[in-house]
């Protein structure tokens, strides 16, 4: 049995892109999501809602077709960027978002709903403007949920499989994830090695949940 | 001249029946005038069109020179540009902001901030946060954040009614105190006619939406 850490390196940093970009791309989602009434809001709420419910490889299969360098987006990146999607980091990156996507935007749009709009009106007759009270008053008032978000987001990023494998494959320091050594391992028979990657991959999965509870408790008490 | 003069419309929802907003009205400088009713008459929302917070059908807002709605004109002053203050019938206070925070966040200046915690005696407390608070103390707390950006109109939306009967004698004593000391011309919403007495020049009552003087 021998311990190759890089896997760890590779979800970490994967985890990290995924949960930055969506803490920035779904606030404003998260905003709409919970203030605006146009019909039209289930209906975009619903296809953020299905990484939920799809299975990640069906998931990863689409992405795979958008991102390969024949597909829509993965040409554009080529021609443009001269960046290949598939079978590479950013790529991984990109359908990491797209299936991590409900964890966060829920977390926002719970945290911007618990947030009195008459807190807001209230900003807004002190002469401040939409943004200086998004900054101010919103996001200090939701800073659990925001936690919860970045926790949920960044434990389910870690353990990602099904998703990273269709697009990313397993290429060792660019794609092979945690969760892809641990299934490689236990393909090869090598259980003990597979248990060391699981048991770190559960205690700090286990770690980030103990976490998230104790701030909501804390929270709570306030 | 009149400081505030107001003509508004708007269709409004009541349970489960329609009415129609119907009010024209022109009050003083440094006047104060009450408008009472019962619950669901419209009050708060005739408020909340001052402050610029809903937007009526038609009709139109001046206060003194400046027009702030006018349907016919198309203009409509965001809350932000009209010079108000609001008292919330709860307060409204930020609660991960303290007494003094509350304050700063309206008027952007210590000197000024200082000044009104003086002038509603909130100094002791300044460091308290909201839920620290007494009801009387957040009372005095949302009037001096409202008097922060030295509003031209200060709107009160029931400013008493969460207290109890005690409390409501002297801080409304307080709230006279406070408001002939600044001469800020006021709208105060309430559904007692004592209070509406004791505090203002002149009185409207609305009743489903309609002045009944």
């Amino acid at each position: 049995m021998s311990f190759d850490p890089v896997p760890f390196k590779v979800s970490f940093l994967f985890g990290l892109w995924v949960t930055g970009i969506l803490l920035v791309a779904c606030f404003p989602l998260a905003w709409i999501f919970a203030r605006s009434k146009g019909r039209w809001v289930p209906w975009i709420e619903s296809v953020t809602t299905l990484p939920l419910v799809l299975s990640p490889t069906v998931l990863g299969f689409y992405l795979l077709i958008f991102l390969s360098p024949r597909g829509p987006v993965g040409a554009f990146f080529l021609r443009t960027f001269h960046v290949r999607l598939a079978f590479s980091f950013a790529g991984i990156v990109i359908a990491g978002c797209l299936a991590s996507i409900p964890f966060m935007l829920s977390a926002l749009r719970t945290g911007i709903l618990s947030v009195p709009s008459q807190l807001l009106d209230a900003s807004y007759t002190l002469g401040k403007g939409r943004l200086e009270t998004i900054f101010r008053i919103v996001i200090p008032n939701m800073k659990s949920s925001i936690v919860a978000g970045v926790v949920n987001t960044f434990a389910h990023s870690l353990g990602e499989f099904g998703v990273v494998l269709m697009i990313g494959g397993s290429i060792p320091g660019v794609t092979k994830v945690v969760s892809i050594a641990v299934y490689e391992r236990v393909e090869s028979l090598d259980f003990a090695g597979a248990h060391v990657y699981a048991a770190i991959l559960l205690a700090l999965s286990y770690g980030g949940v103990l976490l998230l509870n104790f701030l909501q408790r804390r929270e709570a008490k306030r | 001249m009149s400081a505030l003069e107001f003509d508004l419309k708007m269709r409004l929802r009541a349970g489960d029946h329609d009415f129609r907003l119907d009010a024209v009205h022109s009050l003083g400088e440094g006047g104060i005038l009450g408008i009472r009713g019962p619950s669901g008459s419209g009050k708060t929302t005739l408020l909340r069109c001052l402050a610029g917070l809903y937007r009526p059908d038609s009709g139109c807002i001046k206060m003194g020179e400046e027009t702030w709605f006018d349907s016919n004109g198309g203009l409509f002053l965001p809350v932000r540009r009209r010079s108000i203050g609001l008292v919330f019938q709860d307060y409204a206070l930020f609660p991960h902001m303290t007494v003094y925070g509350n304050i700063h966040y309206a008027t952007n200046d210590k000197d000024r901030t200082e000044e009104l915690l003086e002038l509603t005696r909130l100094t002791d407390i300044a460091r308290h946060f909201p839920r620290e608070l007494s009801g009387g103390q957040k009372q005095r707390t949302a009037l001096a954040r409202a008097l922060g950006r030295n509003p031209r109109l200060l709107l009160l939306d029931e400013p008493l009614s969460a207290l109890d009967e005690d409390l409501r004698q002297s801080l409304g004593e307080e709230l006279l105190r406070v408001l002939s000391m600044t001469g800020v011309t006021a709208v105060l919403v309430s559904h007692s006619r004592q209070e509406i007495a004791r505090l203002c020049t002149e009185v409207i009552e609305l009743v489903e939406g309609k002045i009944k003087r």
